[in-house]
């Protein structure tokens, strides 16, 4: 168990608007006792590192349907690391076609959940990454 | 829900068996007749007899000069009207050449920066024989000007030119999310293309009210019919509000767009139950005389969220209920979503698979022989009545909260669709809701290996240069002119539309257009509720 909550940014870069997937994640990963903050839509991915900066996460999760995952995810990657923030994990989550997600990982995702990815198990991944025990019962 | 209860997904409550008892004494005259007020059993007294619903595809991607190819192999597969997908810096305002969309250029849609793109994406297509529709919205007054433009270059005068632009831009705050400025000079520009439209484009739909984002985002069938009936209102009320046109001027060119789901006779229900609310609106609301103003003519879309990633074969499936579903509702348009929709575009061959869906449907299935054939079941009557009750609460409730702008800047309806979607979420988590493949009768097949069409560094280039090409070659001074008028007219309450024609005329660029009013206007600042 870590001594404090395990905190994530859900995070929409670039233009893409459908965010029922990132709002479900957030809703579950905040019922699994992380604590969560969503960007909104749209968001630069410096914008993106600054908020993970300013708000200490231990995990962006990027949630892109719009087919602009590798160069988001890059360039959000560079930002956190630009930002002094290279240590924050990121995962990538959307509509990502199965032959892109070695180049996601390559680039610096620690996992890639595609469309139709079981939320227990996107769940349970990022607790594996994040190194957050179960959560407490109560 | 309670043991030997059912109910429809939208928590309507479905009886063992329905007869005579379940409609009212006056059942007959609530429904009418097809072609007749209040419009339950359809606008038209032949239906599909006269008219099959238009067979209209969604598609887009890369350049013009790919999406140009894309639409003359649909037409010749017999699709019978354009949908164009534009991509994301198009539908926000931005070009192509701007840094921060690098990534989003001819993504989801096509790349249309100026007139010079809108020319050859038509090229070879006339725009007098076939409609168009635009899935577009914030920048939906710079497509409509774009194909005014056109047509005018194909010596299309504007009074033939047909199709729809979307141009509803309060469901994208609440999904779907391209926004650019805020929700009053938004609606400002909407009425001023609604105004437009009606007095010099008289068979364009001048704005496709959409509940098919509240849906895909969450909301469920009650939902998504009772916002985008509010939405309307919303829009009705401004024009009305101007006092330069009433309401039988432009209601006949007002339109709705929706996205079929897999419940069969609620999705049925629904669209007959929003027909004759629309007209009842329509009537009571605004004072409406002409028959046609009170038509509600809609469009859907079959696909979307209902499809899965696992054993993706089975969407095929999915799609053709939900489009059987839209027509025994009495759908004027329809586009059929490709088996692949939840990896990537979709291919030539799965692209061609979903039209040939609609195809079977209105040629091979005979449901096309009569009006309305569902009309007068005990059950589905009595759905429709349901639905229709559950619309009017929701609207009530809107409407007593300050209506669907100020439901909206709260956050109120954000919150209602994300509840919603959540409680679908749980119930297919536990099993409750059955998705075959992915939470019953699972396999492990791999997922497939696609080759989708993507925006390749040539293509941008194409793009890239067309776009320098433009704003090296035309008359910079007349397009600074242009964009000077358009701030001008932005700042009073004159009619947007001609000026923004000019500029386009001018080939002015989407982005340069959508700059010159976020200057006059600011930009929209979304609340994010989860």
């Amino acid at each position: 168990m870590t001594e404090l909550p395990v905190r994530v940014l859900v995070a929409k870069p670039g233009l893409d608007g459908h965010d029922r997937g990132a709002k479900l994640v957030a809703r579950a990963l905040r019922d699994a006792g992380f604590e969560v903050i969503y960007t909104g839509i749209r968001q630069k991915p410096e914008v993106i590192a600054s908020i993970a900066l300013q708000e200490d996460v231990d995990l962006v999760g990027l949630s892109i349907l719009s087919g602009a995952h590798l160069g988001l995810t890059r360039k959000t990657v560079e930002a956190l690391r630009a930002a002094g923030a290279g240590d924050v994990k990121v995962v990538v989550g959307g509509t990502v076609p199965q032959s892109d997600v070695q180049a996601l990982l390559d680039m610096g995702a620690c996992a890639v959940f595609p469309t139709g990815t079981p939320i227990e198990s996107l769940v349970a991944e990022v607790r594996r990454i994040t190194g957050a025990g179960a959560p407490s019962t109560n | 829900m309670p043991e030997g209860e059912f109910r429809t997904e939208a928590g309507l409550v479905v009886e063992r068996c329905y007869g005579p008892e379940h409609s009212g004494p006056d059942a007959f005259a609530r429904i009418g007749e097809p072609g007749e007020f209040p419009f339950t059993r359809g606008n038209h007294p032949g239906g599909y007899r006269d008219r099959l619903w238009t067979f209209r595809q969604y598609s887009g991607f890369g350049t013009p000069e790919w999406s140009n190819e894309r639409y003359k192999l649909l037409l010749e597969q017999g699709g019978t009207g354009l949908s164009v997908a534009a991509d994301l810096p198009t539908q926000i305002g931005y070009d192509s050449d701007d840094p921060d969309v690098e990534e989003e250029v001819g993504r989801v849609g096509v790349a249309l920066d100026s007139l010079a793109d809108a020319e050859i994406l038509f090229r070879g297509i006339p725009l007098d024989r076939i409609s168009t529709s635009w899935t577009v919205n914030g920048t939906a007054a710079i497509m409509l000007a774009f194909y005014v433009a056109v047509g005018a270059k194909q010596g299309v005068p504007r009074a033939k030119l047909r199709g729809t632009i979307q141009n509803d831009i309060l469901k994208e705050y609440v999904a779907r999310g391209t926004w650019i400025w805020p929700p009053s000079p938004s609606i400002r520009l909407i009425a001023d293309t609604i105004e437009f439209c009606a007095e010099e484009v008289p068979r364009y739909n001048a704005v496709s009210v959409a509940g098919a984002h509240f849906r895909d985002a969450g909301a469920n069938a009650a939902q998504e019919m009772a916002f985008t009936l509010q939405d309307a209102v919303t829009y009705c009320d401004e024009i009305v509000g101007r006092g330069r046109m009433t309401i039988d001027q432009f209601a006949p060119q007002v339109s709705f767009f929706f996205y079929t789901h897999n419940d069969f006779f609620e999705e049925v229900a629904k669209y007959r139950a929003g027909r004759r609310r629309w007209a009842h609106i329509v009537r009571e609301r605004y004072g409406a005389e002409k028959p046609s103003s009170s038509m509600f003519r809609f469009g859907v879309v079959c696909g979307g969220w209902t499809l899965q990633a696992r054993q993706p074969h089975n969407n095929i499936v999915r799609v053709a209920y939900q489009a059987m579903a839209a027509v025994l509702g009495g759908v004027q348009s329809m586009f059929t979503a490709a088996w692949d929709e939840p990896f990537a575009l979709p291919t030539e061959a799965s692209t061609t698979l979903a039209l040939r869906t609609q195809q079977i449907l209105a040629h091979e299935t005979g449901v096309t022989r009569t009006v309305d054939p569902l009309g007068g079941s005990y059950f589905v009557e009595a759905l429709t009545d349901e639905m229709e009750e559950k619309v009017v609460g929701i609207m009530a409730d809107l409407e007593a909260r300050g209506g669907m702008v100020r439901c909206i800047e709260d956050g109120y309806v954000q919150r209602l669709i994300a509840d919603e979607s959540a409680a679908v979420q749980r119930r297919i988590d536990s099993g409750e809701r059955v998705v075959v493949g992915v939470n019953r009768y699972e396999t492990d097949e791999p997922v497939p290996a696609l080759e989708p069409p993507v925006m390749d560094d040539a293509a941008r280039k194409l793009q890239l240069d067309r776009l320098a090409e433009v704003r090296r070659t035309r008359n910079t001074r007349a397009a600074l002119d242009a964009l000077a008028g358009l701030r001008a007219a932005a700042r009073g309450d004159a009619n947007l539309m001609p000026p923004l024609v000019r500029c386009v005329e001018e080939y002015c660029t989407v982005g340069e257009i959508t700059s010159e009013l976020k200057d006059v206007w600011g930009e929209y600042q979304q609340p994010t509720v989860f």
